[in-house]
């Protein structure tokens, strides 16, 4: 399964049943407050960062993270989309349509990046996103928080922030909002 | 969806879904670096047969945005000329390997006759007097991005609606999405099954600009005064025109479209096409944007059907386990 399905939007991967609930609301706001204090710590303050969210389950864990951030330091980071459809390596494969045109509020030039998405699982939406980056500029740096990994990478990628690291077996699903992270199956 | 030939072939889904997703192809050109990889590896030909040069255009940037090769058959120059048949031309362009054909040709039904003979998708760029889907698709995206939902908008078509292929196309693509249309038009240039389309009629310009929430102005082909259909360009011009006294009466909030090329001083008087609300510039950046998105539905995006995927959301459901 791709690491779209795990949305359980028609008209892809069909629906997602939960098993067991991983994270509940306060574990996941511990969480995205622990990873804004590592970004804090890991760059030194919030000097030249960015946030970008991955359309669309990394909107909200990026929304999250600008907040947290901003309860540390007292600075709000400028806040952006990126969608993938157009840097996919399945395209042609299956169904792949833009969700929300890509927003980019600065130049990413001599910024460091960190991008934002709620599971990370085979790498290759990253590996979408880290290209559709580089039409916007060249960033300093870019850095990876995922609210959930679940293994199972199939590109050279990891991530530099983890909310909860979950081992999965790749016919399982895990779906994230930002008061549940569940582990399920997708059924069609 | 495999080929786009004309409005009233897509569903009104269908319509949504492409003005859904046109934004972000339009974002696309806001990059530092306007392309994206999403067709690369696909080739585009342009088989254009009549003159053009915003469609052509137009599509030969959308393509190269997305990374699609284009093949320009300029039929002026190649064995067109010499006296070789559609077919054979089709043919041999597929046989290079294309993956798309965009064709304008003066006889209506050219594209329906290519899908018969090639495998490769077709888009309808304007076959004579029937339909131009995108330049359709483009103004209800323009009339979006300035009025917003359509629904219940008026919208006041001027011109020569019986050889206009851009009014056909309109005509259906706004009322399907809930806009009325009104016609405005000497009887000569209507056509004559203007009773079976869904829109109203009227001969009084004024009359008809009083509620309009939009002022669409077609070209005016000056060959049709050599039929006598109009007297006179100037007496057509008084009574249809887009007059600079007519143009002030108009709502500043009114967008006035044009598919271009304009006719300065005829359907459009030399001075109105500086205001503010002449939105033709809109409609041709607008148009790279819905170019870009019905290619990407037809050859990238791996929805064959999309609607049909919308309504049966289980249809592809194994085909992501590939990933």
């Amino acid at each position: 399964m791709g690491e779209r399905e795990r949305r359980g939007a028609p008209p892809y991967g069909g629906n997602f049943v939960s098993r067991a609930q991983v994270m509940d609301a306060d574990q996941i706001r511990r969480a995205v407050k622990r990873m804004a204090h590592e970004i804090v710590e890991r760059n030194g303050g919030l000097a030249d960062l960015v946030i970008v969210g991955l359309q669309t389950g990394g909107i909200e864990p990026a929304i999250h993270l600008v907040e947290a951030l901003e309860a540390i330091e007292g600075i709000r980071l400028p806040l952006g989309t990126v969608d993938v459809a157009f840097h996919r390596d399945d395209i042609g494969l299956r169904p792949v349509l833009p969700e929300a045109p890509t927003e980019i509020p600065v130049e990413l030039t001599g910024q460091t990046v960190i991008l934002v998405d709620d599971v990370l699982f085979t790498g290759r939406t990253v590996r979408a996103a880290l290209d559709a980056l580089t039409d916007f500029g060249r960033p300093q740096a870019v850095q990876l928080a995922v609210m959930v990994d679940r293994g199972h990478r199939e590109l050279p990628i990891r991530a530099d922030y983890v909310g909860k690291n979950l081992p999965t077996a790749r016919s399982e699903a895990v779906a994230v909002t930002m008061h549940s992270v569940e582990l399920g199956e997708m059924v069609k | 969806m495999k080929h786009l030939l004309s409005i009233d072939e897509l569903s009104e889904a269908d319509l949504r879904e492409i003005l859904r997703i046109t934004p972000s192809f339009a974002e696309v050109a806001q990059r530092r670096i306007a392309k994206v990889p999403a067709l690369r590896g696909q080739t585009v030909a342009l088989l254009f047969y009549e003159d053009s040069t915003r469609t052509r255009l137009s599509f030969e940037v959308a393509a190269k945005r997305l990374s699609a090769d284009t093949l320009n058959v300029s039929v002026k120059t190649s064995s067109v000329n010499k006296g070789e048949s559609l077919r054979d031309t089709a043919e041999t362009i597929e046989a290079m390997g294309i993956d798309a054909v965009v064709v304008r040709h003066r006889s209506s039904g050219v594209p329906w006759q290519l899908t018969k003979w090639l495998d490769a998708s077709v888009i309808n760029a304007g076959d004579g007097w029937h339909q131009h889907p995108t330049q359709a698709l483009l103004d209800c995206f323009t009339l979006q991005q300035k009025l917003g939902d359509l629904a219940g908008s008026h919208i006041v078509l001027v011109g020569d609606i019986k050889h206009s292929r851009v009014a056909r196309s309109d005509v259906q693509a706004l009322t399907m999405l809930g806009a009325e249309v009104t016609l405005v038009a000497p009887p000569t240039l209507l056509p004559p099954a203007i009773g079976t389309w869904p829109v109203r009629t009227s001969h009084d310009l004024d009359a008809s600009l009083v509620d309009a929430d939009a002022v669409y102005l077609l070209r005016m082909q000056s060959e049709r005064q050599h039929e006598a259909l109009v007297p006179d360009l100037r007496e057509y011009s008084t009574l249809y025109g887009l007059t600079a006294a007519r143009a002030a009466k108009l709502s500043p909030h009114v967008p006035i479209l044009h598919p271009g090329p304009m006719n300065r001083g005829v359907e459009i008087a030399a001075d109105v096409p500086d205001l503010e609300q002449v939105v033709v510039v809109d409609q041709v950046r607008n148009g790279v944007a819905v170019r870009m998105a019905v290619l990407f539905l037809l050859l990238g995006s791996g929805v064959n059907d999309l609607p049909k995927v919308h309504a049966q959301p289980q249809a592809d459901a194994n085909v992501g386990t590939a990933v």
